[in-house]
């Protein structure tokens, strides 16, 4: 059995760990890390009858996921010092509403930026709060910060000199020029407040905006990680509230993104063994190349399928912008890269 | 991978794999001595890879890659493939190991204490480690020395040592050639030559040590020794330290307590002999 393999077995609790031997130890956690993943299986495996050299690891991970998500949730009581006086509210997003929240899948769930989303008409007032509050630009081209300004979903990243930490604030959840136009009042004015006090997407638009990050706007890296964030919310919430397929079914129509919403559901039925209510519980033969895509590693962590890799990067940018406005940035950022890589640095957007 | 190889350095289990078989062989025969448990899993993962196809055969070039990696990092000649494989093993534990403060530092060990040397490459630290290491000391390592954060020990990582330029000649007259590495010659880093660590000090890697003095040594100059404050000292091993942020609360306390109960002094030495004389004598006066 592949290491992929093992690990979403693992994850899914269809495997007992008892049965692995050393190289599938080894290949679970090298795939584990390559998903950015391996704390959320020490979570999972917590308690589990586990080679000691394994437990060991897993312990370290559990507590080094706590301080970083310690430090992540300070970097939200930042964000909220530098907006609150001037009167900007905002809705924690992805990890760290999460964590704020409590919920489940923030177990060893790795927190990179602060995503938060504020309101369109206060977003200049959010920049120059920032800035005011030592957030600085990260260094970025002109043709970089305009598209970001035009054409994007959130400003250009900004990061704290001090603390040297990321934010990225969104007025939405997917990109202006995409195909689809997310309801972006509605998210922000149906925001429910967390135990640690952050306002946070209602549960139906968390899991949208998860399925919409996966499916509608990336290339699927980190798939994983995002559709176990989702497995996980959609089980709790449809635990606490039995009408809630049906709310979330409402709001992906509300914000155009019901495919997205219902292959998530379904792709995480097929790898975490999800189980979907009747209307949800479907079969599509394009999921096949979602599956593929999502478990595209060896044994030694490295992706097997750079062609189906190629395709979802190309299709993420598809999604992104009408053709006309896709050549044009393509043919702008390669001839950027043109020059850069003869100028010996290069980088990737 | 088509060749791999597993080695474990004091507490942390690596595999490395490989797209040539010699980056591979040439490890096996630095960690020949080594103790490996077969039935270990590995923490870390280091992958040596071309980056087409054909770049095995056509002037190959080797790519460091494994749980962490460092974008844009520039690739090494197969010719040195060895040092490759080093900086890929040094990048995981710099990034990725948790269960101990990390500090870019060597350590030598006497009666169970530890003296552990802190200072940027070309100090010197690695070259008086070393030469330490072939007397009544013990060789923790070279590069990284772990602190524990519970117990406030030392633990050691005794890697090949990784000896360089100058150092090599002068570590090459003391000891058996056999102990010695291939020269890899004008590398990024100048030559390097590695070291295979005495059989006790591999013998004893998983042995802690109580840190009993810090120094910070500075090669070249007037001989000069001058007491360092514990904030001094704080500031100079946060820098040193690849984790100390990611450890949070329990690195800041691990750290206060490490300058807090250990002197500290800085150091510039001359040459080798009067360095070791000098740390020699620190040792007696500040280790008691």
């Amino acid at each position: 059995m592949s290491a992929i393999a093992t690990f979403v077995d693992l994850l899914a609790g269809r495997r007992d760990p008892a049965t692995l031997a050393r190289s599938d130890w080894d290949g679970a956690i090298g795939v584990a890390r390559s998903e950015a993943m391996l704390a959320t299986l020490a979570h999972r495996l917590h308690g589990a009858d586990l080679p000691p050299a394994v437990a060991a690891l897993f312990a370290d991970q559990r507590a080094a996921a706590q301080v970083a998500q310690a430090q992540a949730l300070w970097e939200a009581e930042m964000a909220r010092r530098a907006l609150a006086p001037a009167g900007i509210e905002f809705v924690l997003l992805k990890g760290a509403a999460y964590a704020a929240a409590g919920m489940a899948c923030a177990a060893g769930r790795q927190i990179g930026d602060l995503d938060i989303l504020v309101l369109a008409s206060d977003i200049r007032r959010a920049e120059n709060a920032l800035l005011n509050a030592g957030w600085e630009w990260v260094k970025s081209d002109p043709y970089d910060d305009a598209y970001y300004r035009e054409h994007m979903h959130e400003l250009p990243p900004l990061i704290h000199k001090a603390r040297d930490r990321m934010i990225d604030v969104h007025h939405t959840i997917l990109p202006r020029t995409h195909r689809i136009t997310p309801d972006a009042l509605a998210l922000m004015s149906d925001a429910v407040e967390s135990a640690k006090g952050y306002a946070v997407l209602c549960p139906a638009d968390m899991a949208v905006h998860c399925a919409a990050h996966m499916l509608a706007d990336g290339d699927l890296q980190g798939g994983l990680r995002n559709l176990w964030d989702f497995h996980i919310m959609t089980r709790d919430f449809a635990a606490a509230d039995p009408g809630y397929w049906g709310k979330l079914d409402g709001r992906a129509l509300l914000h155009g993104l019901r495919e997205a919403v219902h292959r998530a559901a379904r792709l995480s039925r097929d790898l975490y063994g999800a189980r979907l209510p009747e209307g949800w519980d479907r079969q599509y033969g394009t999921d096949g190349w979602f599956r593929r895509r999502l478990l595209a590693r060896d044994d030694w962590g490295r992706v097997t399928e750079p062609l189906i890799e190629q395709a979802f990067y190309i299709r993420s940018h598809w999604l992104r912008m009408p053709p006309a406005m896709l050549a044009r940035h393509l043919w702008t950022k390669w001839r950027k890269r043109q020059s850069v890589s003869s100028s010996g640095a290069s980088s990737r957007k | 991978m088509r060749h791999s190889v597993r080695i474990a350095v004091g507490p942390v289990q690596f595999r490395i794999g490989s797209d040539w078989a010699e980056p591979v062989a040439a490890l096996r025969h630095l960690y020949a001595g080594y103790p490996q448990d077969e039935t270990r899993s590995a923490d870390a993962t280091v992958r040596l890879f071309a980056a087409r196809p054909w770049r095995r055969w056509l002037r190959p070039s080797v790519h460091i890659g494994g749980d962490f990696i460092v974008p844009d990092a520039l690739p090494l000649p197969l010719s040195m493939g060895l040092l490759a494989a080093e900086m890929g093993m040094n990048l995981q534990v710099a990034l990725g190991w948790r269960r101990h403060m990390l500090l870019h530092a060597s350590a030598v060990a006497k009666d169970g204490r530890a003296l552990i040397m802190s200072g940027e490459s070309g100090s010197g630290k690695s070259t008086l480690a070393a030469l330490l290491g072939e007397g009544d000391w013990r060789l923790m390592g070279d590069e990284f020395t772990l602190i524990d954060p519970a117990a406030g020990d030392a633990i050691a990582f005794p890697r090949a040592v990784s000896l360089k330029n100058d150092a090599i000649a002068e570590v090459a007259s003391r000891v058996d050639a056999a102990r010695l590495g291939p020269l890899l010659s004008g590398t990024p880093k100048g030559d390097i030559r590695h070291l295979i660590p005495r059989a006790d000090a591999i013998a004893a890697m998983q042995e802690p040590a109580r840190p009993a003095l810090l120094l910070f040594p500075r090669f070249g100059g007037e001989l000069a020794v001058e007491p360092m404050g514990e904030g001094e000292a704080f500031v100079r091993l946060t820098e040193a330290s690849t984790n100390y942020v990611a450890l949070g609360e329990a690195g800041f306390a691990a750290l206060t307590r490490l300058v807090r109960e250990t002197p500290a002094f800085g150091i510039s030495y001359p040459d080798s002999e009067a360095g070791m004389a000098l740390v020699e004598q620190l040792w007696a006066e500040a280790a008691r």
